[in-house]
């Protein structure tokens, strides 16, 4: 059995479409295994090698990489839940109850993705709480601590926003919470110190500039569904790239 | 297996460069031996990780939809309205700050703190393994900033019901707290009639009466950052001279800052100030 398989298999390796596709053989040698580090585009993040510490579980918890999943999962799932949701106050709502009820798998879809937004909330303040605790922003990694610290706010940002997009009480009025923070922006809030002295009130302040107007309606969910769906995402792919490039290039503080 | 990369007629080309990359690590000058390749050592360690992160979701999935409550109203406010769970640590500040600090300038502090973190510890040990007693300062404070993080959480998610009023678990969470017995007072009227202070103020700003007792709230506030940075200044000398003028002044602002949070939150809560500073455009 095994060795019809085998067979099968070096058979396939043969072939003109797998050799065009892998331009190497099964990662079964040391050659190979390095081969196929730097041919393929997912796994070239990776080094060849890595020193042994760096695997133990216990060092880094697999929580960097568990966020990027998490990542991954949203937009997989978020791209499958914008094909059926249209950010018009109107039915905005009544698309997330066609979700719910009527389009298949379309429950399983949201709560994937609304799992998966908690998870990597929750994997990227463990994911610095362990850079920290093992000392990896010291130098060489400053920076990509600040890249991580950005990082870390684009992901709660991108949480925020999508909140608001099913359009119930529950996002209304969290989001109402928030851009009542907004309005008391110190200097440029209608409602924060010196706001009012600068001349800012409620037509012009920081918080009309986050919610298009005054109260959370019509151009507060288009904003945030703009901000939700291809801003922020596109910011944190970006400087999830860079976070990535200078692991590479710092090397990985893991144990030896 | 193994004589298989003879086969391959691309490995024989790239050959040099190749056995040189399996050698070589991202780290350059480790030896070999302490090292893996990365498939299959690394790869599949990723791949069982991220088939139970997977897993554990579709079942959370399965088991807890995605909530979905009435229609958006801006007639009806829910009761109480909370943000999502990790907003609550700010929205727990509410209580004891305005929004511009509790929304604003807490959280700015807070990122900027965290930012500054790498730049601000000069002790280079303790890198790349977890170790307590070779950076106890840096620890404490980090672990200090995060504890108060999490359980401001933890009261905004378990202990805050129906006007934001502390409810315990075992309490009926239908039914209206009754308001609390105790009015809230500014530090400077407790001041003005413990003290006997007059009212009439020493000088007038525009808007802003300065009476000796707000005067008096200024200096306590003064104080409590002026002892932060020279008490540690005078008598760590040693703390100092690591730092330096400048990292010592950052850590401390951002250190006393930080207790300040907690000192604001005791003071109300055994004392009922609601501000210890008041002027006509912003308070404390
Ligand atoms: C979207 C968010 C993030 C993603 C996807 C991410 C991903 C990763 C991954 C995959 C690693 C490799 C090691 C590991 O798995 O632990 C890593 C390392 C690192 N991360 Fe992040 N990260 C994120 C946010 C952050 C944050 C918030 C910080 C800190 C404020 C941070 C700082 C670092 C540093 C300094 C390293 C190097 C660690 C070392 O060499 O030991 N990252 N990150």
């Amino acid at each position: 059995m095994l060795s019809l398989l085998q067979k099968i298999r070096e058979a396939v390796n043969k072939t003109q479409v797998f050799k065009s596709i892998f331009r190497h053989g099964y990662p079964d040698t040391d050659g190979n295994r390095a081969l196929v580090m730097f041919s393929n585009i997912i796994l070239h993040l990776h080094p060849v090698r890595v020193r042994r510490g760096a695997l133990k579980i216990k060092f880094t918890w697999c929580l960097g990489g568990l966020t990027f999943l998490f990542f991954i999962l949203l937009a997989i799932t978020g791209v499958i839940l914008m094909f059926y949701y249209v950010p018009d106050t109107r039915r905005a709502y009544n698309d997330i109850r066609d979700l719910e009820t009527v389009i298949y798998f379309g429950s399983l879809f949201r709560a994937v993705h609304r799992w998966s937004a908690h998870a990597m909330v929750f994997s990227v303040w463990m994911h610095m709480t362990r850079v920290f605790m093992t000392g990896s922003y010291k130098p060489p990694r400053e920076f990509n601590w600040v890249v991580g610290v950005i990082l870390l706010v684009t992901t709660l940002v991108l949480s925020w926003t999508g909140y608001l997009l099913p359009w119930d009480q529950l996002a209304l009025w969290a989001v109402t919470v928030g851009s009542k923070m907004a309005e008391a922006t110190p200097f440029i809030g209608a409602a924060g110190p010196f706001g009012p002295e600068l001349g800012f009130g409620p037509e012009n302040d920081m918080a009309f500039a986050l919610l298009g107007g005054t109260i959370v309606g019509q151009s507060a969910l288009l904003r945030f569904y703009v901000l939700h769906c291809l801003a922020l995402p596109l910011i944190t792919a970006l400087f999830i790239a860079v976070h990535f490039w200078r692991i590479r290039k710092d090397g990985f503080s893991g144990p030896l | 297996m193994s004589e298989k990369v003879s086969d391959s007629a691309q490995v024989t080309t790239k050959s040099s460069r190749l056995s040189a990359m399996i050698k070589k690590t991202a780290a350059g000058k480790v030896a070999p031996e302490n090292t893996v390749l990365v498939w299959p050592n690394l790869v599949y360690l990723e791949l069982i990780c991220m088939m139970v992160a997977v897993s554990v979701i579709l079942f959370l999935s399965l088991v807890a939809p995605a909530p979905l409550e009435e229609l958006a109203s801006a007639d009806t406010t829910p009761n109480p309205t909370k943000a999502p769970w990790y907003f609550l640590g700010l929205q727990e500040l509410l209580v004891y700050f305005d929004p511009w600090l509790a929304g604003m300038v807490l959280p700015t502090l807070m990122l900027v703190g965290l930012i500054l973190i790498p730049y601000l510890d000069p002790n280079p040990r303790g890198k790349g393994y977890y170790t307590f007693s070779e950076r106890k300062f840096s620890m404490l404070v980090f672990s200090f900033g995060l504890g108060l993080w999490y359980a401001l959480i933890f009261v905004g998610v378990f202990f805050r019901g129906l006007d934001w009023s502390w409810y315990w678990p075992w309490d009926d969470w239908h039914v209206h707290q009754p308001a609390g017995a105790a009015k809230l007072i500014d530090l400077e009227i407790i001041l003005q009639s413990s003290l006997g202070l007059s009212e009439s103020p020493l000088i007038t700003l525009g808007r802003y009466a300065v009476t000796t007792a707000n005067l008096l709230t200024w200096v306590i506030l003064g104080a409590f950052y002026g002892i932060g940075f020279t008490v540690p200044f005078l008598f760590f000398r040693d703390f100092y001279r690591k730092l330096g003028f400048v990292r010592y002044n950052l850590v401390m602002f951002f250190f006393i800052s930080m207790m300040g949070v907690p000192m604001k939150i005791f003071v109300r809560l055994l004392a009922d100030v609601k501000y210890v500073l008041v002027t006509p455009w912003f308070k404390i």
